[in-house]
Formats: C-alpha cells, structure tokens, sequence
C-alpha cells in the first residue's frame, strides 16, 4: 500500500496538513522543562575560571582564597581534569590535511583565547561558585596573539601551535574546466571581494548541562540541551572512559539550538569528568557571556571572487578564493573545515556553467572556536554567488531576474551534476522563480521603485537563488571517521488503550519534530494525532540516531517513522484478521477502527485489539504473531545529499543620509520536496530568513587586535527584533525526493541560507543609481555611508 | 561580592494569589527568587541584564525584568508569573493564539512574550502592527522571525476588542 499524497481526502490523511505542535501548549503554559528546570538530590554547580587573555601560558595559579568561600567545595585545574578526561583531536579522515592539535576539558598549560576554561570551581549554590571563580589566581604569562585572518599564513605571523608547523588547518582546491581560458575570453569579466562577519547563535537558553554519575550503577546520566544525543553519548563513554552502554544522555525542551548544540565544549565534557569525580550531580549553565565567549562563532568569511560572463549573460566561469579562521582548535567531532568545504561545493549551485575554480584556506587564530551554525556556509556561498551575479548582469546591463532565468538548470534537466561535483536529484529553480514573480508582482515592485525614486527614496530590489544542502548520508561525517549517525530509527508501539507511543532519534528543539512524527505516525498506523504521543532525546529509550542538523529530522526521521508506523499497522491487521476471520488485505486502520477497507465499515476498535492482545491472548490462535511494536529504520543510499533549493527577494529603502536600511517586504518561495505541516515549514522559513537578515544588517562579532572579544552581551551584539523586521511572504514548489517514499527533503536552513544575499543585492539595487556598493556584511549604517562617501575618515 | 550582598532579608509578598514569606540574600534576584525558592520554572534567565526579556513577570500591574529587581526590593508587591496567569485563565486565548500560530518554536522566550503581550493587551485597544511590533521590541525571540507571533497578538487583540463591544 502507498499512499496517496496527491488526494487530500484519503483516509488518515494528517501528512500534508497543519496540525497543532502537540508539546506547544505546555510551553506557552511555562510547564517545559528546559535544563536549568531540573534540580536533583545533592546537586552542586560548576562556575569556570576563564582565560582573560587571547593566548598565554598558564604559569600559576593559586586557588586558596576560592576553596575559602562558603560554599565552595572543590577547585579543579586542567591538570586535575586530564586525569579523568582524555583529550580530543577534531579532523576527519575525509578532510584531506585537516590538522588540529588535541584539546582538552580545561586548559593545561596554556590559553588559546579569551574565554577558554582554565580551572573550575564547584559550590553548593551557583552563586557561591562563581563568586569563587572569581577568587581564582591564574598568572598569565604573555604569548604571541595572532587574530588576522589574512596574514595568519605570513612568514613573520606567529604559529599558534608550533607542534603542527603552521597556521593553516585546511586546505582545499577544487577545479573543474580551463576557469583562465574562460575568464581570458569571456564578454564581461566582474570581481569583488566579499565579507561574512563573525556570527553567533545566541540561543535563549545558554547551553546547559547537569551530569549524574551513580557510581553504584557505573552509569553516567547527562541532561543535556543538545541537537545529538547519542553523538555526546559516544564522546561522553570515549574520553571519561566509561562503555558506552553505562552512558545515558536525556534531551528535554532545548531552547534553541541553531546548530550551536551540535558540538563538543571543552566546559560540558569538564562538567562530566567534575561528576564523576565527586560522584554527585553536577550542574552547569552558561551565562550570557561565556555564550559569546564560547558559543561556537561562525562565517568569519573574506572573499575574492570574480565571474565571466559572455554578452546574452551566460555565465562561462567562476572563481573562488575564500579564506577563513577558525579560532584556536577545529571543533569536536564535527570539525572546524566543514564552514569552508562547504562554500566549495555550493558556490554557483543554482546554475549550469562548465568552468569552476573554487579554494578554501582554513587557519588558526586566538579567537573563540568557529564550526557548524545555521546553513552552514550557505549564506557565505550564496552571497558570493548572487553578489556576482547581479554585478554581472548589471555590468552588461540585464534585468537580475533574466540573467539568472538564462543560467540556471532547467527543471527537466535532471539528474545532474554540478561543477563543484554536487549531485543534484531533481530540482525546481525556474517553477519557484515563475512563484515569487507571481508573488511579489515584480513588475508592480520595479514601478513602485521607480516612482519612489523620483521622490528622492532610494527603494532596492534583490533577488537571492540557492540551493540547500538537507538530508545528509554518511558521506557528510561517517566516512571521515566520526560516530556521527546518518541513519534514523523510529520505534512504534500499540499499548492497550490503542493508542501509539512512538520513539525516535531525531530530536525537539522547537521546530516542530514532535508534531511531524505524530502526523506520520498518525497516517501510517491509522489513528489520530492526539493519540500518538512522541518521546525523543532519551539514549537509553529511542533508537540508535542522529538527532537534529543539517535539515535531516523530517527526511531521515519522518522516514523512519512512516515505515516503522507502516508496519505496526501490518501488524494490528494480522491479528486483526485472525480475530475477524478476514483477509488482511481486506481490512485497513482508520481513526483508530479496523474497518473494512472497501466500505470503510466499522468492525472493531484498536482498544479491543489491545484488550485481546494484551489481556486474552489465550482467544488468539497459538503461533499467531501479535507483535503491537515495530521498529525500522532509514538512510539514504542514491545520494550523499538531498538538495533542496529555493529563490528570496527583499524589498527594501536605504536612506541615504543616515546609512539605515528599513525592511520593507521579504519573499521566499522554496521547494522542500513533500510538505508535512505547512504551517511549520512557512515557521521554519521565516525563522531562518530572519536568522539570516541579522546576519546582513546586523550581528558582528568583533574582536581587538589582541584578540580581546569587544561585544560580549546582548546589548552590544545585536541580532533582530520584532520592530525591524518585516513580514515575509512564504510559497512553496514541491519536487519529492524519490529516495524516500515520504519524499520530504529538509527546511530549516533555507531561509537563512538565501536571506542575507538578497538583502544584499536589494541594497546595491538601490545604491546603484548613486554609483555605491556594499559587499561586506553586516549592512551597518557606517558601512552604508562610508559606500556612499559621506564618511571619509 | 561585597558581604552585604550574602546579607538576608526577610520578605513577604503574594505571588500568583499565594501569600509568601522568605529570607533571601540580598543580592538574590527575583527571577531566581522564584526559580530556585518557589520552583516556579516559567520565567527564563537569558541575557541576565535586561536586554532579553524572557524573564518578564508582572510585579504590581507592570511588566517588569525579573533579572533586573532584587527579590528584596519585591517586598510587599503582587508578582505573576506564566503559571499564575495560566491558573486564573486569563491569558488562555492568548495562549491558545500562540498555539494555534505556532508563535512559538524552542518556547524558552515564550512565557516572557505573553506576559509583553498582556501588558499591550490590558491597554484594551487594538494595536497596529507596528504597535506590537515596538512593544515587543525588547523581547528577544531567535525562532520565529516573530511575525507569528505579531500575528497571534494582533488576532487577540481583535476578539478581545470584538467581545468588549459586543
């Protein structure tokens, strides 16, 4: 049996549907129970001493007055933790000469930036903690800080890591075509250079932790706010040296994530080792500015790139030269050059070119570690690439819109494989921007641009294609080594009431996963929603998984669930068939009745299968199966990926005497394949491009020469807030993957993938006329000006 | 810490409805007042300065930061709190909006967002968009891009008017 997606009144037909987030009501209730929440018998908490210095050696440190504080229990040192916690080397075999140097849990000998742990402190209450941490006397001794990305490589620039020659970590130039040749010939040749700032998450909820070590059980229990539970289960057991059956983590209401909670800190594994020392639970919540000190940071991008062009606008090569740093170690286990690989493989992803030169240069530098966040290397490969699009079709003077109509993939042209070797199943570039033209009124908008500019308002345009990298295989981390899981379970169970407890590894982090699963779960079993109830983020109970990242939960996950529900609904209807002397394929599940499956009569209700399974399985025919719980799992196979892409425009009014840009209107018409709930998929949208416009105007971190982090808290790290923003007009084009039977491809990363692009371009829309251009983000008033040349110093 | 911060003082307040007698250091905020004392989970520390808003509560009718007054200084006021407004009913619509809109992701702002949202909504007109929009500027959602939750206010606000006049 499959199922009818194209017929909205099939029976049980909740995929394709907005249906309530079942565990939305508790949180608006403030009944969710977030780390932070949980308080359990004998719990102390950890404070961290941190490094005020960018890179120095650690040549004392004197803990005297903080073991005197009352309140405090015990002060531990890198040294003291290195006993109980080995350290972690994060490259990937996959990664060809990606280098790190080991890292530990605290610093041993010597800080690496500001914000690194150094000693740790555990009081009965956190303040008493922190008010030793402060009390902590670490002496410092100076060394070299090295903070520019550009010259991190120069023979005069200091090795951060001597140990491992140089500063660069990786490397890698990828080639496709004669790009020289193309370039030497071509109508129009176009560069520039391009900036991506220094980001961060800033999730709402700090990252949190509280580890249980009962060494009675031998078991270490880990309440974790993180996207990956059984990855930090695997690095938990491997670096405290406990087998990984003895470790358990759980994964709650998690208050944002973003990609941020994806990763391996150094302060979360000390935590763990502190546990198991004092064989208490010990808690740890960042606060705000240890988030900006040791949150991951992202896209700290700098780019030269050029395109060619010939003169109907065909795009004949482009070339890449992206550099970036990455703070003092490559991130655990994920690494730290995915940001940059990344930008290789999709940059001109929308278009059909033969000529592709693209190299990425990842270095070391005495800043807060970067790694993967949101769209990772999305928006840095997509602002590059419809940057220089719209350049070009301005330098031989096309509309942006037809340039791109002339060069990207047509929709029957697939498969296909991209210059920089993506494989791309099936794609909608030309279908999604027929929608958005549909959608903004394009036309309409040049006029009331038009019109604005005789008034003296200077109203922009821009237009931002791309592509988003979701559902990844293996060959994303498995394959360079990593215990990183592609594959996804879902465990399906009937208990007595006929209701359906379903159990999988993806997990919640408020994008609606637990939603999603219900309605799959809820489709293919034959039940209604409010009778499957969603348990994720514990190891110990759900299937082997991977958990949230890379837009995987409702591709992989979905799949997982959609066939394990199929099969308990196999299930049901064997035993059902026995008790109603009928033929299993003449009966089907519907809102929770066997009925018969022609006329859809009712004959028995799931509660009085339960009651026989569970109560009189004696009335049973002996050897007939009644297994009520089924378990399957997924993994792609056809593709290391499955692409998605989509189109953005925005709308928008530069004023020319004070810099500020005023969001006027924002489009995304995008085509994740098939649509499980629209309204969390439109959610989804909007949340990412907004993550996205605060990287175009106006989230930087920013660092001094001496690598001294500037802008350490919400009020001097600005990202958006409801005034500023605007509202985003959100359409859909579905294309199905045919790799599963469900067909969804992921969502959460395009909106930020496409958003600071096409601000972007809207802007150099509207600065054109006046001879300006910005190409380094974020869009600051200072920035803005400084284009337009009213500030000169 | 200067000693006088580990100093107690001995307070008495209702919160929720519920009378509530406490000593508490003298540097305790209200937020972990009621979070660490009370178990009352709902309000959220983030920024921990003000800037967030996830921490909102109401304190004697005002929309206060509950990371920025002193448990101390909530000596004989009325405080509520997400769950205290949940009990009484009086913000379910509102709630059920938010649901229903899904004006909420991860949901850690959300208690703090409702009690914002109340304080506009108590004004008893209909705000504009871009009313909503200011209000709620100091609220700090990294979500849901807040139109679904401008949306959801706006909707509230609409009924609640619609009801008023009927």
């Amino acid at each position: 049996m499959t199922i009818q997606f194209g017929n909205p009144d099939r029976p049980n037909s909740y995929i394709g549907k907005t249906v309530p987030r079942p565990n939305a009501e508790k949180l608006v209730q403030g009944r969710g129970r977030y780390v932070d929440d949980i308080v359990l018998p004998r719990m102390v908490h950890v404070a961290f001493v941190r490094s005020p210095v960018a890179h120095a050696r650690i040549s004392g440190l004197d803990a005297e007055a903080a073991k005197a504080v009352k309140g405090v229990l015990r002060v531990f040192t890198g040294a003291d933790l290195a006993d109980v916690c080995t350290p972690w080397v994060a490259v990937l075999a996959h990664l060809k000469g990606l280098k790190s140097p080991p890292q530990h849990a605290m610093a041993v000998d010597r800080a690496c930036w500001v914000g690194e742990p150094v000693a740790a402190v555990v009081g009965t209450t956190r303040a008493a903690a922190e008010e030793g941490a402060a009390l902590v006397d670490v002496d410092y001794d100076p060394l070299p800080v090295v903070t520019d990305t550009m010259t991190a490589l120069d023979d005069d620039t200091p090795v951060i890591h001597p140990d491992l020659g140089d500063n660069l970590a990786f490397r890698r130039l990828h080639e496709e075509g004669d790009v020289d040749a193309a370039m030497e010939a071509a109508h129009k040749v176009v560069s520039a250079r391009f900036r991506t700032a220094r980001h961060t998450g800033v999730t709402l909820e700090p990252r949190s932790i509280l580890v249980d070590w009962n060494p009675a059980e031998e078991q270490l229990t880990a309440y974790h706010a993180t996207q990956a539970p059984h990855m930090m289960q695997t690095v938990f057991a491997e670096h405290l040296g406990i087998p990984e059956g003895r470790v358990r983590v759980v994964c709650g209401d998690v208050g944002g994530s973003y990609g941020i909670k994806v990763h391996v800190y150094p302060d979360e594994m000390a935590t763990a080792a502190i546990a198991k020392v004092l064989a208490r639970p010990v808690k740890f919540i960042a606060d705000r500015l240890e988030s900006f000190t040791t949150d991951i940071h992202a896209r700290d991008h700098e780019i030269e790139a050029r395109i060619a062009v010939d003169a109907e606008g065909k795009i004949l090569a482009i070339d890449v030269d992206d550099w970036t740093g990455i703070g003092p170690y490559s991130v655990y286990p994920r690494t730290s050059a995915i940001e940059g690989n990344q930008v290789v493989n999709l940059c001109g992803g929308p278009y059909d070119f033969a000529n592709y030169r693209a190299r990425t240069t990842v270095v070391f530098q005495n800043k807060t570690p970067t790694c993967q966040y949101r769209a990772v290397g999305h928006p840095i490969a997509v602002a590059i690439t419809e940057g220089l699009v719209d350049m070009a079709a301005a330098a031989i003077g096309m509309d942006p819109v037809e340039i791109r109509r002339r060069n990207m993939y047509a929709d029957d042209a697939y498969p296909v494989t991209s210059p920089a070797k993506m494989k791309f199943e099936g794609l909608s570039h030309h279908a999604s921007m027929d929608r958005l033209m549909e959608l903004m009124d394009y036309d309409a908008l040049r006029a009331d641009q038009e019109a604005a500019r005789k008034q003296g308002k200077h109203r922009g345009i821009g237009i931002a294609s791309f592509i988003e990298l979701t559902n990844p295989s293996p060959f994303m981390y498995g394959i360079g080594g990593a215990r990183i899981s592609a594959q996804d379970g879902c465990t399906v169970r009937m208990d007595p009431d006929g209701s359906v407890v379903a159990l999988s590894g993806v997990t919640e982090q408020g994008q609606g996963t637990e939603a999603m699963l219900s309605q799959i779960v809820a489709e293919s079993v034959g039940v209604t929603p409010d009778k499957v109830r969603i348990i994720t983020g514990d190891t110990q109970v759900t299937p082997y998984g991977g958990g949230t990242w890379a837009s995987r939960g409702a591709g992989i996950g979905g799949e997982a669930a959609l066939q394990a529900g199929r099969a308990l609904r196999g299930s049901i209807l064997e035993v059902a068939a026995a008790m109603l002397q009928s033929d299993e394929g003449r009966l089907d599940i519907r809102d929770g009745q066997v009925v018969d499956a022609d006329t859809g009569e009712t004959r028995m209700p799931l509660e009085e299968l339960g009651r026989i399974v569970y109560f009189r399985g004696d009335t049973l025919p002996k050897g007939l199966p009644r297994e009520l719980v089924q378990t399957r799992h997924f993994i792609t196979m056809d593709y290391p990926f499955a692409f998605t892409n989509g189109v953005q425009a925005s709308y928008l009014e530069v004023d020319t005497d004070t810099g500020v840009v005023t969001l006027l209107k924002h489009w995304c018409v995008e085509d994740c394949g098939r649509i499980i709930n629209p309204q969390l998929v439109d959610e989804q949208i909007r949340g990412g491009i907004v993550q996205g416009l605060g990287g175009a105007l106006f989230e930087e971190i920013h660092y001094d020469e001496d690598g001294q982090l500037l802008n350490g808290s919400m009020a001097d790290y600005l990202v958006p807030m409801a005034a500023e923003m605007p509202d985003m007009i959100v359409g859909h084009v579905e294309t199905p993957t045919a790799e599963s039977e469900l067909g969804a491809k992921g969502a959460g990363e395009a909106g930020t993938a496409g958003a600071p692009a096409a601000v972007m371009n809207a802007i150099n829309d509207a600065l054109r006329p006046l001879g300006a251009e910005v190409t380094e983000m974020p869009f600051t008033p200072e920035r803005i000006l400084r284009a337009l040349g009213k500030i000169n110093d | 810490m200067t000693a006088a911060f580990s100093n107690k003082v001995d307070i008495e307040l209702t919160v929720n409805g519920e009378p509530v007698e406490a000593r508490v250091p003298a540097g305790q905020h209200l937020v972990d007042f009621l979070r660490l004392d009370l178990g009352l989970n709902g309000a959220h520390a983030s920024c921990e300065h003000g800037v967030c808003g996830a921490c909102t509560l109401r304190v004697d009718g005002e929309a206060v930061r509950g990371c920025l007054m002193l448990a101390a200084q909530a000596d004989g006021a009325e405080v509520w709190t997400v769950e205290g407004l949940t009990d009484q009913g009086t913000s379910a619509d509102l709630q059920q909006a938010f649901v229903a809109r899904n004006a909420l992701q991860c949901g850690f702002c959300t208690p703090g967002m409702i009690v914002a949202a109340e304080d506009l909504l108590a004004r008893g007109d209909v705000p504009t968009r871009a009313a909503i929009r200011e209000h709620l500027s100091g609220n700090y959602c990294r979500c849901t891009g807040y139109e679904a939750i401008i949306d959801a206010v706006e909707s509230v606000a609409r009924a609640r008017a619609g009801k008023d006049a009927a």
